[in-house]
Parts: structure tokens; sequence; C-alpha cells
């Protein structure tokens, strides 16, 4: 009997660092910032413990009862953990941390009963000094075995959902175990009997669907580390880490990488509105995830920034997931910005003379209805939205891997009479990138720029004007409407650059 | 389908008579729609000679136009902007239009009839202007090659053929396709380009469009079918046969056995517009079709045009012309007295509302005869799934299908992303003779054309049923003149262009084949005609 108890010792510890490790991995998973997500996690947990061993003393009749009634609350709770942590964070971006935090506590505190209730059934049965060291180096054992485990095996080959529902199966299994131990002693085991062959159905239940969950889960993290798949009604968005790098894909086209995006975003910004230090009014098309924006706001003369943007679920994502505000600077919650969400070709019909600086970040021409937004129609209807002296600066794809690409665009804007300043700026995750800056003035390049900027600064902005002879200005035709020549010839020549 | 097939639908369909017209709750798995057309009701009060009410007022005007299709609303579009204010322009329909009508949904606007506009060319300088006037031609209309508001130019991607199992660019059947065929396409193509270089005698296109504008049909080709000319130049090649017989179906909505070979040819090479921003046989179209014309049109001529009124006796004296209009929302009918009178609406219709027709028309009607059309519109949740390389385009062809395809209405559309799509589909009855189209028509409930089209395009587009939320469907009975080799080989066409005492005819009939073109032609001519006008550009 003894003995028995003392290896539910070793699972029930086992089964309690588990728990925590994978809540610690999760939420550093999840949330990034690995350091703190671990120790904050195992902070909390730890804390629990004590507050469940200070509570074990409140516990005096039916210990054994109680032992086993917390077994199989610590099993269905932590084997959910993962699964429910998941699902969280899909679904309710927001209080994500604090679930987080409030499920290890109670994970914690319901292990942190557990080892004392099991000193007090062998009270009578070992010597004190026996007892603490058998106990605790089991607890110990226990732990250990599981920390080897789990780097090695258990998350890689199991994953989180699986893990986390395996030692939850085990925690049932003891509950029942001990039930069967001591269904002589036991006053309520017809109850015990039945809670626990529930909470063995539950968890067995649990893995039946763990491949539904893997899949939304499990293969994200370790396969594809996917943090985030949405599909809208407009586009597939996709969010991914690996290691400290976030990349958002849209429709499977890379739109950023935390590790250079301020690069493509310093470039793309300051160029332009560094040079037009009257501008107060900033229109965004395209751009959802307010990079663009937390490099205009460094700008303490704009007054506001309009951010057209089609899909709602974008800026709402931007907005709220914490790791995504962090890389943002939080500018999509500033009060100078406003966000509309619709279709920017309509919009803009409706818009005259209005904006000092205008940002036209879509997506690559890769179809035929992002392609209108590339057009000389679309450009016109820009240029009216401009204000007399205002700008517009357009992302406009690669000109070293898309030349043609790039000079037809710099073509079409010209075509609706303004002059352009075409300008490149390497980001690695894309490789060489083009802009075109385009307004009805003669442009200069600007003398100052805000503080803090990583990329871009006096010295060297004229070099980002110089086009080297094999991304130099090739003959081009005006993208249309009704010829859309820019989506064929993207095409052609990014397939030969993949090729 | 075979001829045989069709004549059974036909006797099946008019064994479920009583199910036509009504389809509130669609059989399962069919979608809703209903079934709409031009209201007959009261054309066959006007044929079965089943009175109106006899004229309760007296209404004068200078000039009377009836019929408010595109001619006679180009009548007085051209009147109005000469300053000629004391017309009125009757149309039996609540909406002028006539075939350019068009319906909408919350997707998209889409049309019931005619959905484009080919580049005008210099033939056509009125049309050009009045294009100028609306904001869809910019800068000289008269120029070689204007330049024409690119939202109104069809968006690329244009065309797609649905050809052995899989979709290729363009409509001229390419894909698995022989080189011996091919290369009889490559000589028919350049036989069409040295035709549409031609002159006639008076150093004018040979053919042109509008028409009139160009040679007079010659005996050698007028009194021939488009099928047979092909066979005597040595063109057997199925492929270029189909495409041939496509257009003439297209256009015409008549086989190409049936269609004059002038007709036929016409259709390739009568077209010599240009633009300065866009390829010669680029169109003008809009998610509504051409009633985004015909409402402009309608708009400038504000009270000048009454809607629900229709003539149904006309009478010529020495003093004017005497017509019975029946207002039919009010129960009623006027006595309009003009001096002039332009008849707009099908030349076939006279015979039924003027008792003593002219004898030179008279002997005319002999030989006119019309085709029947169907049109659908499907609304769709989203646009069918794409497998191949080709994506959705404007006009979407099927090669040998009983229909032609369908067109995307939302196509123009400027958003990036719309809330599903509309296409309208297209269909000539041409399979039978067209008095037997139009006894389908009449009887065929919904579910029998809903069935027939989702059959058609669910073979490309195996998710098309499904998507598919409505499904309306406009049957045309009398939908255009068929261009037959009987009626270019005789004096018809002529005697009916020539007005008779007070009343002229103005209508795309008066070329022998429906054309926006023809149509505004006709209507600006008999304009200038009410105006005693010489013609400036003729
Ligand atoms: C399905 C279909 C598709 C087509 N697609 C195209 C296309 O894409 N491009 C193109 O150029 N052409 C197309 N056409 C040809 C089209 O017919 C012409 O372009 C043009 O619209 C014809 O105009 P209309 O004025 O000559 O005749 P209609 O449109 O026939 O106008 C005649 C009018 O007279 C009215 N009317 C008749 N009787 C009376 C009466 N007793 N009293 C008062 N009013 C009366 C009718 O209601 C009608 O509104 C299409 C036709 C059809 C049927």
């Amino acid at each position: 009997m003894p003995y028995a108890l003392l290896f539910s010792v070793f699972v029930v510890a086992a089964c309690g660092l588990a728990y925590e490790l994978v809540a610690a991995a999760l939420s550093s998973y999840l949330v990034g910032d690995s350091v703190t997500q671990f120790s904050t996690v195992i902070g909390v947990y730890l804390s629990a413990m004590g507050v469940g061993s200070w509570l074990s003393r409140y516990f005096q009749r039916d210990l054994i009862g109680s032992f086993i009634r917390i077994e199989l609350a610590v099993g269905l709770l932590g084997g959910f953990s993962a699964a429910a942590l998941f699902f969280a964070f899909t679904w309710l971006s927001g209080p994500f941390l604090l679930l987080l935090y409030l499920l290890v506590f109670v994970i914690g505190m319901l292990v942190g009963l557990e080892i004392p209730l099991v000193m007090r059934l062998l009270e009578h049965r070992l010597q004190f000094k026996d007892l603490v060291s058998r106990v605790l180096s089991i607890d110990y054992l226990g732990a250990l075995a599981v920390s080897l485990l789990f780097p090695l095996w258990l998350a890689p080959k199991l994953g989180m959902v699986r893990t986390a529902l395996l030692f939850g199966l085990l925690n049932v299994l003891v509950a029942l175990w001990t039930t069967w131990l001591f269904r002589h002693e036991l006053v309520s085991r017809r109850v015990l009997w039945l809670q626990g062959g529930s909470a063995l159905v539950l968890i067995v239940a649990g893995f039946a669907a763990a491949d539904r969950l893997s899949s939304i889960a499990e293969t994200a993290l370790y396969e594809d580390r996917i943090v985030l798949a949405e599909s809208t009604p407009y586009q597939r968005i996709v969010l991914t880490r690996w290691r400290d790098d976030v990349r958002l894909f849209l429709n499977n086209n890379l739109q950023f990488s935390a590790r250079d995006e301020y690069r493509y975003h310093e470039a793309l910004i300051h160029p332009g509105l560094a040079s037009l230090p009257w501008a107060k009014r900033v229109l965004v098309l395209g751009g959802g995830d307010g990079l663009a924006i937390r490099e205009i706001l460094r700008y303490p003369q704009v007054e506001s920034v309009t951010l057209v943007e089609l899909d709602p679920a974008m800026p709402a994502l931007f907005k709220q997931h914490p790791a995504l505000r962090g890389l943002n600077g939080d500018a999509l919650n500033s009060p100078r910005v406003r966000i509309i969400n619709t279709d920017a070709f309509r919009w803009l019909e409706s818009q005259a003379n209005a904006y000092d600086f205008i940002v036209v970040d879509f997506p690559d021409p890769t179809n035929f209805a992002v392609g209108k937004l590339y057009t000389n129609t679309f450009y016109r209807m820009a240029e009216r939205a401009l204000s007399a002296r205002g700008r517009m600066v357009v992302q406009s794809t690669s000109p070293l891997y898309a030349r043609q690409s790039y000079w037809t665009v710099v073509q079409t804007i010209e075509s609706v009479g303004l002059q352009t300043r075409p300008y490149h700026a390497l980001v690695p995750s894309f490789g060489e990138w083009g802009f075109i800056l385009a307004g009805r003035e003669p442009y200069t390049p600007p003398q100052r720029l805000p503080t803090g900027l990583r990329f871009i600064n006096a010295d060297t902005i004229p070099g980002l004007f110089n086009f080297p002879p094999d991304m130099d200005r090739t003959p081009a035709e005006v993208n249309r409407l009704n010829n859309q020549l820019l989506v064929r010839t993207f095409e052609q020549e990014w397939k030969q650059v993949q090729r | 389908m075979k001829r045989r097939d069709f004549l059974r639908a036909g006797s099946l369909a008019a064994g479920s008579l009583g199910l036509a017209g009504c389809s509130r709750t669609p059989p399962p798995g069919l979608p809703p729609g209903q079934l709409l057309g031009p209201s007959q009701a009261l054309g066959h009060r006007l044929r079965d000679g089943t009175g109106f009410p006899a004229a309760s007022e007296t209404r004068k005007v200078e000039a009377l136009i009836i019929g408010g299709g595109m001619a006679g609303l180009s009548c007085g579009w051209w009147l109005k902007r000469q300053g000629h204010a004391s017309f009125a322009v009757l149309e039996l329909e609540n909406e002028a239009g006539g075939n350019a009508r068009s319906g909408s949904n919350p997707i998209s606007a889409y049309p019931w009839g005619a959905h484009y506009l080919p580049l005008p060319g210099p033939e056509a300088p009125e049309l050009r202007l009045m294009l100028a006037e609306f904001g869809a031609l910019k800068g000289d209309p008269h120029a070689l090659r204007p330049e024409y508001e690119e939202r109104y130019l069809c968006f690329a991607p244009q065309e797609r053929l649905h050809i052995h199992g899989a979709w290729q660019e363009g409509l001229l059947p390419q894909f698995g396709i022989a080189q011996a065929e091919r290369h009889q396409q490559q000589r028919f193509v350049e036989q069409i380009a040295s035709m549409k270089a031609t002159l006639d005698g008076r150093g004018r296109p040979a053919f042109a469009t509008p028409s009139a504008r160009g040679g007079s049909p010659t005996a050698a080709l007028a009194g021939i079918s488009m099928a047979d000319w092909l066979q005597q130049q040595g063109y057997d090649a199925p492929s270029l046969h189909w495409w041939v017989n496509y257009g003439c179906r297209d256009d015409y909505g008549t086989d190409y056995r049936q269609t004059s070979a002038w007709a036929g040819l016409h259709y390739h090479a009568g077209r010599h517009g240009q633009a300065s921003n866009a390829d010669s046989d680029d169109v003008l179209t809009w998610p509504e079709g051409n009633s985004w014309l015909t409402r402009r049109m309608a708009q400038g001529l504000g009270d000048a045009l009454q809607p629900n009124a229709m003539a149904w006796q006309i009478e010529q004296t020495a003093q004017g012309c005497s017509v019975l209009v029946y207002l039919a929302q009010e129960n009623r009918s006027v006595r309009y007295l003009a001096d002039k009178l332009v008849w707009a609406a099908p030349a076939g219709f006279l015979a039924h509302v003027m008792p003593s027709l002219p004898p030179p028309w008279q002997t005319a009607m002999a030989q006119l005869s019309y085709a029947p059309w169907l049109v659908a519109n499907l609304s769709l949740r989203a646009p069918p799934a794409e497998r191949g390389q080709q994506p959705l385009c404007w006009d979407n062809v099927l090669y040998g299908a009983a229909g032609l395809g369908y067109v995307v209405a939302n196509h123009q559309s400027l958003q990036l992303h719309d809330q599903g799509c509309v296409l309208s589909y297209y269909r000539p009855l041409t399979e039978a003779t067209p008095a037997a189209g139009r006894k389908l028509l009449q009887t065929a409930p919904h579910a029998y054309w809903a069935r027939s089209i989702l059959a058609e395009l669910g073979r490309v587009h195996p998710d098309l049923p499904g998507l598919t939320e409505q499904l309306d469907v406009w049957r045309w009975g009398h939908a255009m003149l068929r261009p037959t080799p009987s009626l270019f080989s005789s004096d018809a066409l002529p005697r009916l262009r020539q007005p008779q005492g007070r009343i002229m005819l103005a209508h795309s009939d008066l070329s022998g084949f429906s054309l926006a073109e023809e149509a505004h032609y006709w209507g600006v001519r008999a304009a200038r005609w009410l105006l005693d006008h010489k013609d400036e550009f003729a």
C-alpha cells in the first residue's frame, strides 16, 4: 500500500511539471518572448502550489476521497489545458494571457494540494523521516523524468495537445487506482467510481479528437509554425513565428518579416513624408498591419492618418494581438488614426484634393482583381485625391526580379500627368524592392529625418535613387484596365525568378 | 441539343403549361427564379383584336415617335440636341430601353439583352457624339482614334473558350485543333482583313457600321447562306464552321445556314472603330449592358418620353397622323395627332396597328421573320472555382454548346471583392424554326430552363449549380430580325427604309440585323427627316 501511494506521488509530480511546461511552452510560442513567458508561468505555478499546500490544512475528513477528487480535477484541467489555450488564443485574442495565468494558477494550486495530502495519508504507515525523504525524492524524480522527456520526445512527437492529455490520463488513472486500493475504506466509493469513469471517458474522447485539434494547433507549431490562420471573406491571413521572427502571409504571399520590415516601412514612408514638413493629412491605402502608420506617426505635424483597408480582420488583428501591437507600436490604436473598411477604388472616387501624402501599399499584382489597383484609372483617382503640393508613394514590386513590371508601374503613374521619382531599397526577405514617389512638383530629398530610424538617414537617401544597369529603366507601356499588362508581365517575370 | 430533342422538349413543356410563369417554390435542387419577358398580354390583345377603350382625350404634337428602344430614344436624343421640343416618344413597357433593358440585385446590375457596344468607327459620328456627351468618349469625338473612358472599356481578361476539357484564351478555337484547321482559320482571318479594307464604288467601306454608310449587299453574297459561302470558298474545318456559326448566332440569333453571307461577313468585316487607348476589337460595356446608354438617353428626354403607352392604331390622313394610344396604368386610350410619325418599334409589328399599310411596306412584311431568344441571369454566392490557367473572363463561351456561354455582369466592377457574381447567360433558340422556338418560350416552365442551363454550365463548372442562388429567365419571342438570304436578296429592306407620306420607320430592323449602332443610325436619320434637315454626315 505505501509503495502504491509512493508510485502515485511519482506520477502526480510528473504530471504537475508537465502541465507547467506545456503552459510555458505554449505561451511563449503564441505570445513570443520565451524568457518572460517561461519565468512568469513558472512563477505563477510555484506560488499557486504554495497556496495549495497551505490550503491542505483545511482538509480534515475523508482524505482519500479528497485526494481522488483532486486527482480527477487536475487530470481534466491539465489534460485539456493545451487545447483550451490554443482555442482561446485563436478565437478570443484579448483575454488570452488572463486565461493562461488563471489556468496555470488553478492547476498549480491543485497540484500543491496533492503532496501534503499524500503525506498525510502515509503519516501512519511510515516514520516521519522516511516519509519526507521518500515522498520528496520521488517527487523530484518524477519531475526529472518529465523535464527530460518533454523536450526530447513528448513535445516533438506527441505535440502539446496530446502531451497534456497523456498526463491528464495518468492523473485520472492514479485516481481510479487509488479508488480501487482504498475501496474498503471509502464511504462514497460509488460516486467516486462514477466520477473517475466519466473523467476517463472525457480524456479518451479528447485523444480521439486530438487529431483534429492538432491539425489546427500542433502542426502549426511544430511544422508550419503557424500561430494564427484566419480565412476572412477577402483573404487568408496567416501569421507564423519562427524563433524571434514573426511573418505575415496574405493568400500565401509574404507581407512582412518582423526581422527586416523596418527597412521596408522606413523606405516606404520617410523619403516622401520627410520631404513634406507641412503635411497634415495622410492617407494609407492597403497596409492594414499598421506598420507604415507606425512610421507616419513619428511626424508630430501629421494630424490625421486615414487607413482604407478592405478587410476589417486585418486592422482588428493588429489592434488586438499583443505581439502584433508590439510590432506596430500600437499604431492602430492611436487617436490620430481613422480606419475605414471599404474598397479603396470605390472610396477614392469620392475624394478630392484632400491628402498631403498618400501611401499606396497594395499586395503585388498577382491576379486581375488586384491588378486593377495598378492601372492608370486608379492612379488618376489617387492623383485627384492629392492636395496641390501633395505627394504619393507606391510600392511597386522589385525592379530587380520584376524589372519590366516595376517600370510599367512608373510609366503608368507618369501617364496620368505626375512626375515620378523611382527608388529602391534592399529588404532581405523580399530582395531588392522598388517604390515610386509621385507628385505634381519636382522632388527634393529631405535633409532632416525623424530620430530613431534604423535604416533611412539623410546620407542613405540619395543612394536609394540610383539604379544600377541591371534594374535601370526599360521602355514600358501603360497598364490599363482593358489590357492589364502588368499582371501578365509580373507573372512571367516572377516565374523566371522561381525557376 | 439535337433538333429532335428540342421538339420533344417543346411538347413536354407544353404539357406542363399550367406551371409556366409561377415558380415560387422551386423543385428540389433548383434555385428559385422568375420567368420574365416583355408584356405579351398587350401584344396578344392587339393581334387578337380584342379591343382597347376608345380615346378619351386628344393630344397634339409636331412629331410622334413610337417605341422607346435604342432607335426611338436616339431619335428623341437628336431632336432634343437640335433644340426641338414638340415631340413625344411613346413606349409600351414601363421602362424605355427595348432590347437593351436591364435588371439589378444587391450583387450587380445585369443586362436582359444588349450588353456591349463595339468601338464606333468614323462612319458613326453621331454615336460618338453621344458617347462624348455621356462621358464615355474623351476629347475629340471625330478623331481617327478617340480616347475612351477606361472604366467602360471591357477590362482584361476579355474572352475565353472552353474546348476539349480546358479553357483557352480567345474565342477562335485553338486548343487541340489540328494544324490543317488552323491554316484554314488563318486564311479566313486574312480574307476578312482584306474585305474589311475593301471600298465600294463610291469610296466607302464595302462593309460599314452602320451598314447604310457602307456598300450595298452584293447579289453574290446576299442570296447565299454563310454556311454555303464557307463551303464555296473551300473552308471545311469544323472549328472554323463552329466559330462562324457562333458569330451568326451571337449577333443575329440565327444559324449560319439561314444567315445571308453578306450579313455573316459583315459581323467580321464591318467594324472600323479604333481607340487611342484600346485595341480595335475592344468593346464598351457596363454591368447593366447597353441600358447604361438608353437610361441616359431616356433621362435626357424627360417628359417627352412616355412609358406605359402603347400605340394600337395608326391612321394617316392628308392633315396628319392620328394614333390611338393605350395608357396601361390609366386603363384608357388617348388620341395623338401628329404632323409626322416615326415608327421606332419592330417593323413587323406595324401591320398589326396600321390597317391601311402603304403597299410598298405591305409587300415587304412577308420577308420579315424574327428570332426567339432567351437570356438568364444567374446570381452566384461566389464565382465558380477555376482549375486551369485561364481566369474567369468577361465573356466565357462553351464550344459546341446550345447556349452562347455567359458574360460576367460584374466584370466591370472596380471593387477588389464583390459579394458574389451575376452571370448573364445567352441563348438564341436556333435549333428549330422561330415559331417552334417561340412556342417553347411560351410554354416551358421555369424549372425546364433552370435545369437545362445548369446542366449546360455545370458540365464545365461542377460547383455552379450549388453556388446559384437565383436564376431568372427572360424570354424574347421576337428578339430581332433574322438576316436571311431571302431577306437580303429581296427589296424588302430598301422599301422599308423609304418613308411613306408622313411616316418613317426607324429601327434596327431596317438594317436586316440588330445592332445598337444600326438602331442609333436609323433613329438619328428619322430625327433629321422630322427636322427637314439635310444630312450633316451622310
Ligand atoms: C438577347 C439580345 C442581346 C443583344 N445583344 C446586343 C449587343 O450586345 N450589342 C448590340 O449592339 N446589340 C445587341 N442586341 C441587339 C439589340 O436589339 C439592339 O442593339 C438594339 O437595342 C435594338 O434597338 P431598337 O430600338 O432597334 O429596337 P427595340 O429594342 O426592339 O425597341 C423597340 C421598342 O418599341 C417598343 N414597342 C413595340 N411596340 C410598341 C407599340 N405598339 N407602342 C409603343 N412601343 C412599342 C418596344 O417595347 C421596344 O422598347 C441584342 C438583342 C437581344 C435580343
